[in-house]
């Protein structure tokens, strides 16, 4: 094979493992695009900041969504269905959840937001979403989400849906469990 | 066998057979997408018949000029053939009037697309999941849940009696919505992706396990509109319809408040007494809409796949089992947990098994009550 | 040494093998472009037969055939192996072909790469239709088999759908990588990149989209293998994953993949245009600039197949127009190819008649295109049957009707003979009828409000689907017919001149008919 023919051999044999590497890449790629830009409706978690802390805030309600995914009997509540907030504070607002089995348990919530452009204004300090929950059989708590709506919030917006899932990943966790206080309160 | 004889006219008399005998309701008619009966969904229609007209006209002058050259610059009528081969002009030309008749769709496309995603709260927010193989809502205000499963019969898709008028197109629970009011909807879904479409509202969004998209619509009209699940979701995808019955709000009203009045009733029956064969009658409507797709009628399942339940040794032999399996799901099997079922429906379907197919003389017979259900909810320590 | 050069030098005047081996071992561009070619003609009918089940049971509504199970893993079969089976090796054996002879080359680059190219596919289809058999019953998650539905929930035999996808995929890409090395460095001199014939450019490009994009389908599976048996989340939320990560990634794939399946197609029907109008094709540069631009289009428009997907606005917007500026380069080309045949001097053998009802016919699919580019009313379309019209319309009679043009106008210089006309001619109407029978109903249906995927529907859709239906085994049928045409042909025939057609430009005209099994091993001087 002549020398040129070898170059473009060697080039496009690089060319391959790099799209399948950039295939793996989009993965990372999608939560960075997403993070930067704010859309898609996840929510990281954020530290305590002053500055968002405002007198002047709008008022905005908050709905909280609860759903199961297939497989998880666990009972799973917003102890409040809607939260009337003002934006530029810090509220807690709690759900409920119960393993109704017979066996331990650990569930993962999974949380989505919409509209999608608000995500990048909610500001979560502490949140159930961020661990793993570990539940003994029967047992009941009351988990929390400590959040914020910054001020920044397009106008438009009056009304911000939270909702979570949780998936039973009994048999996949192997990571440390959230503790949490076993006084029910509901 | 008679059509043998018709040689090469048998399937034509097939067709024209089929066209006689055709179910009602079949319709040479039903060429285009509905105008729907929302502002967003007339804007729809009418954006759509926009991008029609103009590929159509599109179409027109070009095949025209193509015709006519298959016609007249045939090598019989044009024994010489030009010998042109570029024209920068005409080039250009014919490169930018497609891009200005493209902004010219874009931009009315772009505004409709922008009211779609106009999204803000509903006075009425209902949350839809979907489930394999069905829907289920959830209406947040109100706190009234169901559940919608596909109403028509197996012995009419399987051609055993004639197709009714809304032959796949009906529920046994509709969705009641008030006219003139914004409805929100938080569309999720419980396993596999499926999609909820309405095309009277325009309305199409993908319900993403894990994720929740939004949806509104404002009806203006009262009436029965229907819908249909439009993502692949395994074997039932084509079997679970959506039915959603827009009404004046008293008579919205009306529903709500009996809709509580049996979450209540529910309650109340949960604790009454029931016969055995109370509980083997309302268990095999339960089976029959919950179980009959894997475990079949029969009760024998399908070899290799779902197990059989009759004869099974923990249905007949294992009442505690038989309840943990109902509430929990087999995990690494394709057994739902089915604890979303109310407590008056797992007795009765758990009974109903343990009863039927020959399992009552066969095992230990002992059938399971609603309170039964209950206890095991109960705390264990 | 002079004993050695000798023999070899006589082998040469020889001829190819005997026997069977020589299939199995060749290394000639000629061989491995017939060994494509017959695989997916053979692709092409089993995948033709599982569309004809399909289509028997939507005759008429209820279940009657099949049941929704089987249904399922029909419709993932048929687009698998249209897709990956039928359209790609067709495609890829007509490459082997043509382009070496296109460019005044011996062979291809990479010969015994080539060989292993071909042979690793049936091996990989072989596994796929094993699937059948296996319990639990074949892959049924659709041909773009979205998770969670194909990994949580699928079939045992998804792992071996996996494993054919990759071999697959490897074939493609080594496939692409010969022609990029052959076109780039063994054409003759005199062959400059400007004046290469339109189907070497189509190639050119197709192979650089290969290369793009098959190893981000091989991604896309290997994630699925992960989350199905290493216990990873790439596609599970209960893990902090997101099933739509997998549609991006997916779709990223997956539409430069139906760009890949046109392209050539649009060099075969320029080619076909130029000789049998008697004029030298209009705007050369302007084909090939067209042809660039909508190659690297094809990358940012992913996600017009998502807008149900629950997008932002900005991201939908962007997408809608993106999607709807590729119109402009395909409608240069679409312009072009009739500036040629205007005041042209046109006959109408098969292979004309194929290539102008691509023209038309693609074109209308292309108008279905640019109505399902516009968001909000595909928010009515996406997932219905007009989804389903759009994209037969620019496969069936876009990409295989160019397939079956090349077939015919290319066979006399592969086999010496010329085919039956009048039987061609046939085949073409029997199949023009057929294919617009079939699908232009499904446009109806689709707007009326039929989703895809339903082995069963509401009676309002009953009538057009019973014409889709005959029209569907009409043009099966049709296709027995040419595997008749193509079989008689190859056994005899009244014999073909060097030149074949009278309008017949290009290097591969100026070798005898049949090619000789070695071509150009000097190169040709060009003028």
């Amino acid at each position: 094979m002549n020398p040129d023919a070898k170059k473009t051999l060697r080039k496009l044999l690089i060319a391959v493992p790099l799209m399948f590497a950039f295939g793996f890449a989009l993965v990372p790629l999608y939560d960075v695009f997403c993070e930067v830009t704010g859309i898609n409706g996840k929510v990281f978690q954020s530290d305590y900041e002053d500055e968002l802390l405002t007198d002047d805030g709008r008022p905005l309600a908050i709905q909280f969504i609860s759903t199961n995914n297939e497989n998880m009997p666990w009972v799973f509540e917003p102890s409040e269905k809607v939260m009337k907030i003002s934006t530029g504070e810090y509220y807690t607002a709690t759900f409920y959840v119960k393993n109704t089995t017979n066996k331990k348990m650990v569930a993962q919530a999974v949380p989505s937001v919409a509209p999608s452009n608000a995500a990048a204004h909610l500001k979560k300090l502490e949140c159930f979403c961020f661990e793993q929950q570990e539940l003994m059989p029967g047992e009941e708590a009351l988990l929390p989400v400590k959040l914020l709506v910054s001020n920044e919030l397009p106008k438009n917006i009056k009304n911000i849906i939270m909702s979570y899932t949780i998936f039973d990943i009994t048999d996949y966790s192997d990571e440390p469990m959230a503790g949490h206080e076993m006084n029910m309160e509901h | 066998m008679l059509l043998k004889y018709l040689g090469k006219f048998q399937y034509l008399s097939i067709a024209a057979l089929m066209l006689i005998a055709n179910p009602i309701k079949a319709d040479w008619f039903a060429l285009n997408m509905t105008r729907g009966i929302t502002d967003i969904s007339n804007e729809v229609f009418e954006l759509h018949m926009l991008i029609f007209w103009i590929c159509v006209a599109i179409g027109v002058v070009v095949f025209a000029v193509m015709f006519y050259s298959m016609y007249a610059h045939t090598k019989k009528k044009n024994p010489v053939a030009a010998t042109f081969h570029e024209n920068t002009k005409v080039e250009i030309a014919w490169t930018i009037i497609p891009f200005l008749i493209l902004i010219a769709m874009a931009i009315p496309a772009s505004k409709t697309l922008v009211k779609i995603y106009d999204d803000e709260a509903g006075d009425v927010n209902i949350q839809v999941t979907g489930y394999q193989w069905k829907w289920q809502y959830n209406y947040l205000e109100d706190d009234i849940s169901f559940f919608a499963n596909l109403s028509t019969d197996a012995d009419e898709i399987y051609n055993l009696v004639p197709k009714g008028e809304n032959y796949l197109q009906e529920v046994d629970e509709m969705v009641l919505i008030p006219v003139g009011k914004k409805i929100r909807f938080l569309i999720t879904a419980n396993d596999v992706i499926h999609s909820w479409w309405m095309p009277d509202f325009a309305i199409k969004q993908d319900a993403i396990p894990g994720f929740v998209n939004t949806a509104w619509t404002k009806v203006d009209v009262p009436g029965i509109y229907r819908g249909k699940c439009t993502e692949l979701c395994g074997k039932n995808h084509g079997f679970m319809p959506i039915v959603v019955k827009a009404v004046e709000q008293d008579e919205y009203d009306q529903w709500v408040s009996e809709k509580k009045n049996v979450a209540m009733k529910l309650a109340e029956l949960t604790t009454k007494e029931w016969t055995t064969q109370e509980l083997v009658d309302r268990g095999e409507d339960v089976y029959a809409l919950n179980c009959v797709a894997c475990h079949q009628t029969n009760g024998q399942g399908i070899s290799g796949i779902f197990p059989a339940l009759a004869g099974s040794d923990i249905v007949l032999n294992n009442k505690e089992k038989n309840i943990e399996i109902l509430m929990e799901g087999v995990q690494g099997a394709a057994m739902n947990s089915f604890s979303y079922l109310s407590e008056v429906e797992l007795a009765a379907v758990i009974t109903y098994t343990r009863q039927e197919w020959g399992n009552a003389e066969n095992g230990d017979g002992e059938i399971v009550i609603p309170k039964d259900i209950v206890d095991y909810k109960q705390p264990k320590i | 040494m002079s004993a050695v050069i000798e023999n070899h030098h006589e082998d040469h005047h020889h001829g190819p093998a005997k026997g069977l081996t020589r299939w199995l071992y060749t290394t000639n561009h000629k061989d491995i472009g017939t060994l494509y070619l017959w695989f997916s003609f053979a692709m092409f009918l089993i995948g033709g037969a599982m569309a004809m089940v399909i289509r028997a049971e939507l005759f008429q509504p209820g279940m009657q055939i099949v049941e929704p199970e089987f249904y399922n893993q029909m419709i993932t079969l048929h687009g698998l192996i249209m897709i990956f089976g039928g359209v790609m090796p067709a495609f890829v054996g007509l490459a082997n072909w043509l382009v070496p002879m296109m460019i005044g080359a011996p062979d291809m680059a990479l010969p015994r790469m080539n060989n292993l190219s071909f042979w690793i596919l049936p091996f990989a289809f072989f596994i796929l239709l094993s699937s059948l058999f296996m319990e639990g019953g074949a892959p049924n998650f659709g041909w773009t088999f979205y998770a969670p539905l194909s990994t949580t929930y699928a079939p045992p035999s998804v792992t071996f759908f996996i494993f054919s996808v990759h071999i697959m995929g490897a074939s493609s890409i080594m496939g692409a990588i010969n022609v990029v090395v052959t076109i780039m460095n063994m054409r003759a001199p005199g062959v400059g990149l400007m004046k290469m014939p339109l189907f070497v450019w189509s190639w050119l490009i197709t192979a650089y989209l290969l290369i793009a994009v098959m190893p981000v389908l091989a991604g896309a599976v290997t994630m699925m293998l992960m989350d199905i048996h290493f216990g990873t989340s790439f596609f599970n939320a209960a893990g902090g994953g997101d099933p739509v990560l997998f549609q991006h990634i997916f779709w990223f794939f997956g539409h430069p993949e139906v760009y890949i399946m046109i392209l050539p197609a649009f060099g075969i029907v320029s080619h076909i245009i130029e000789t049998f109008s008697r004029k030298q094709l209009f705007g050369y540069s302007s084909m090939v600039w067209a042809m660039l631009s909508i190659a690297i289009l094809s990358f940012v428009v992913w996600a017009h197949h998502m807008f149900t997907v629950g997008l932002p606005l900005a991201a939908e917007l962007f997408f809608m127009w993106a999607t709807m500026l590729i119109a402009v380069p395909t409608g240069v080309k679409v312009f072009n190819w009739i500036a040629t045949m205007f005041r042209g001097s046109i006959t109408f053998e098969t292979p004309m008649l194929f290539a102008c009802a691509f023209v038309v016919l693609f074109t209308l699919g292309g108008f279905s295109g640019l109505m399902l580019a516009i968001t909000p009313a595909d928010f009515q379309y996406h997932d219905t049957y007009f989804v389903v019209a759009h994209f037969h319309y620019v496969l069936v009679p876009g990409a295989i009707f160019s397939i079956m043009a090349a077939v015919y106008y290319w066979i006399p210089k592969w086999c010496g003979n010329m085919y039956d006309e009048r039987l061609g001619k046939l085949h073409f109407w029997l199949s023009f009828i057929g294919v617009n029978v079939t699908f232009f109903p499904q446009h109806f249906i689709g707007l009326a409000g039929m989703p895809r995927r339903y082995p069963d529907y509401a009676l309002q859709f009953a009538d057009w689907n019973m014409v889709s239906t005959v029209g569907a085994f009409l043009f099966g049928v049709s296709q027995l017919l040419f595997l008749f045409i193509v079989v008689k042909t190859v056994m005899g025939g009244k014999k073909a001149t060097d030149q074949v057609w009278e309008g017949a430009r290009g290097l591969e005209w100026t070798v005898a008919s049949p090619a000789p099994y070695h071509t150009f091993t000097t190169p040709p001087k060009i003028d």
